[in-house]
């Protein structure tokens, strides 16, 4: 055992706030890594309800180009959503998150490293499939990287609003449906932006506002997000 | 080393309810550096939800805790970086090794440690050989261990421990009582919800909850 030091009252002046986040999202992506299946079920989800589409609605060519984007949006955030527990109720399970919540570092920081942890396995991932799913679907070229660039700058703002979500339900009962009952509405807005600028580039208009309008969800959330979910999880866990 | 670094602890007055039934009223003590605090009762009567007020994560409905003199919001960064809190779960992610777990819950503390001194703190636990193993294949009572190992690494002044004993053998009792002996030695302090006698070298003092 190492020898008896001193104790004392530790100041606070010494830590380096900032590295909240980055232990948080280092612990997550450890996490990630060791239940490798979690990883690819978010994915196989996505592209099993993507190939449900022409199923149902038939092989037309034309109908499914024109529903492709608007498939694609709808099962990457119900993908997210499936993959929600992951970001809270998992470590509230296991009392983690009760030691997450005494870390010196400042909460939201550590919120903002665990949302940024969920969208690199979940959002990312989905984003990178996406293209394969649109060509699927007949998609081409520009329609492509609009579909691309609007899930890069929305599925980051779906795993915030989710993590806000996934604090709010945290602990009750039937946690999973009330989540989606809250997030799913809040969802809206994120859905319309994408799936409508993928939708302008097909009837070749400009997408830039709706792009803009999905930056600002993006900027906006990234500054709210973890304030609020952080203060969701103290009053969960009180 | 100042005065005011000396850590202390002082209790105001705390009052909480749980529903209609009144867990605490008015509680008042002082806990000074190298003395124990060991919360008794009956089950139910409020030691974790004292612990957890102490630790700052439920807020009381009126009263403060003290640190050195300094007051405490609830969750004040400061108070934090000062408390270890065991909970009763062992606070384990089942998929990450034995290893993984511990420097993760060292790193989220603020609390630098090498990784020969998280392996010696392993070994002295008796989980030297187990570390590589993911936690849930460990026993109860070794994951009990991994809490003692952690407290042994811990540079807190303040231990807030809820039933740190359950799961662990006798030995794993001699060596929680001798961390809490070495910690207490070296001026800290802990508040200890047990129902274990504490015969340890250093000043303890026991607080009784559910009589009221």
């Amino acid at each position: 055992m190492n020898a008896v030091l001193p104790v004392a009252i530790l100041p606070n002046a010494e830590l380096v706030v900032e590295r909240g986040a980055w232990v948080a999202l280092k612990r997550d992506l450890k996490i990630s890594m060791a239940g490798k299946g979690e990883l690819a079920q978010a994915l196989a989800f996505l592209v099993i309800v993507a190939s449900l589409f022409p199923l149902a609605v038939g092989p037309e060519t034309m109908l499914l180009k024109r529903i492709a984007a608007g498939v694609v949006w709808v099962a990457a955030l119900l993908a997210v959503l499936l993959t929600l527990p992951r970001l809270f109720a998992s470590d509230y399970a296991d009392g983690t998150l009760e030691q997450l919540l005494l870390s010196p570092y400042p909460l939201p920081l550590i919120v903002a490293g665990k949302i940024l942890g969920h969208w690199l396995t979940t959002g990312l991932p989905l984003t990178l499939v996406a293209p394969l799913l649109g060509v699927q679907y007949g998609l081409e070229g520009a329609e492509l990287a609009i579909l691309m660039l609007g899930l890069l700058l929305g599925t980051p703002v779906l795993s915030m609003i989710g993590a806000i979500g996934a604090a709010l339900t945290l602990g009750l009962r039937g946690a999973s449906i009330l989540m989606a009952l809250l997030v799913l509405p809040l969802y809206v807005p994120v859905l319309i932006f994408g799936a409508g600028a993928a939708g302008q580039v097909q009837a070749a208009m400009d997408p830039t506002a709706n792009l803009s309008l999905l930056g600002a969800c993006l900027l906006f959330g990234a500054l709210a997000a973890p304030f609020a979910a952080a203060a969701a999880l103290k009053i969960s866990l009180d | 080393m100042t005065h005011s670094s000396l850590p202390s602890l002082s209790v105001r007055g705390l009052t909480l309810s749980r529903g209609p039934r009144r867990l605490f009223a008015d509680l008042k003590w002082d806990l000074d550096a190298g003395s124990a605090m060991v919360l008794r009762g009956p089950n139910g009567c409020g030691k974790t939800t004292l612990l957890r007020v102490i630790a700052g994560l439920t807020r009381p409905e009126s009263g403060e805790v003290r640190l050195g003199g300094a007051p405490w919001k609830a969750l004040n960064a400061e108070q934090r970086r000062n408390c270890l809190y065991l909970g009763h779960s062992a606070a384990l992610k089942e998929e990450l090794s034995v290893d993984a777990n511990l420097s993760c819950a060292l790193d989220c503390d603020a609390e630098s440690v090498d990784a020969d001194a998280l392996a010696a703190a392993l070994a002295a636990v008796g989980l030297g050989e187990r570390r590589h193993l993911e936690a849930r294949r460990l026993s109860q009572g070794q994951k009990r261990r991994v809490g003692l190992a952690r407290l042994a690494l811990s540079a807190k002044p303040m231990w807030l421990l809820d039933e740190p004993t359950n799961a662990l053998d006798a030995e794993g009792v001699a060596l929680f009582l001798r961390l809490v002996e070495r910690h207490l030695g070296a001026g800290g302090m802990a508040c200890i919800a047990t129902h274990l006698p504490m015969d340890i070298g250093a000043p303890v003092r026991e607080i009784r909850l559910g009589s009221a």
